[in-house]
């Protein structure tokens, strides 16, 4: 498990690269799919063109969080590793905010564990983005929208968030 | 007693306190400490609350030492 809050901004496949190769001896041969989220910053949101997005988090709380997170679907899912990487700071449009990866010998439990990895970070991990418009306003983002593609996870993920 | 108490966000910006150190011993849960630290503003009613940085209920018992965070709904990712 590989967790990292980056205050710089990265190339996603690059870390991956270099995560793979640090880990070669170990991981060699025995993973037959690996699932990969990157999500990157739109220059646009609710109608609106957006410059510059500021991302915050809670130091210490985010970082146990993403933790847990990976732990709880290391336990669900037959993976051998996963990693998350967070964007902190000022990003800018197609800059790399967060980077999701599962490692699992069959492809079902690696897309299925990164997706569980980016929902969870999405509805439980204290990060918030501030908005600042071409036109010179501010403005916090004040929800994320949920995915409705995961919903056939939702059951069980809303009976394990209940303890939060 | 002592509460040290964070603010985050756009919650941060609406009471004007990052962070603050709480000494009050009239203080028995997390709405205690939000009134005690806000001058008594009322309480959002997404407002998520932490305390030693695991997610709480409102009305959950504070005791001394304790780090109590109000931030609002989270959107990371």
């Amino acid at each position: 498990m590989h967790i990292e809050i980056r205050h710089e901004g990265f190339s996603a496949w690059e870390i991956l690269a270099h995560y793979e190769a640090q880990r070669a001896e170990e991981m060699h041969g025995n993973f037959g799919a690996t699932a990969v989220f990157v999500g990157t910053m739109r220059d646009f949101n609710e109608g609106d063109d957006v410059s510059v997005m500021t991302l915050e988090h809670y130091p210490g709380m985010t970082e146990g969080y993403l933790a847990r997170i990976c732990e709880e679907a290391e336990l669900r899912w037959q993976i051998q590793d996963s990693l998350i990487i967070h964007r902190v700071g000022d990003v800018r449009p197609a800059d790399a905010i967060v980077l999701v990866a599962a490692w699992s010998a069959h492809r079902a439990d690696a897309f299925d564990a990164s997706r569980y990895l980016m929902e969870e970070l999405k509805s439980r991990a204290p990060f918030w983005k501030k908005e600042q418009l071409n036109h010179g306003d501010e403005r916090w983002v004040e929800k994320n929208t949920p995915d409705p593609g995961a919903e056939r996870l939702g059951k069980e993920m809303k009976n394990k968030k209940k303890g939060m | 007693m002592t509460i040290r108490v964070k603010f985050f966000a756009s919650l941060r910006e609406q009471v004007g306190i990052s962070e603050q150190d709480l000494e009050n011993d009239g203080v028995g849960t997390v709405d205690d400490v939000w009134l005690a630290v806000t001058d008594n503003q009322v309480m959002p009613a997404n407002v998520l609350i932490a305390i030693n940085m695991e997610y709480v209920e409102a009305g959950t018992t504070v005791t001394d030492g304790d780090e109590v965070a109000f931030f609002p709904p989270v959107t990371g990712g």
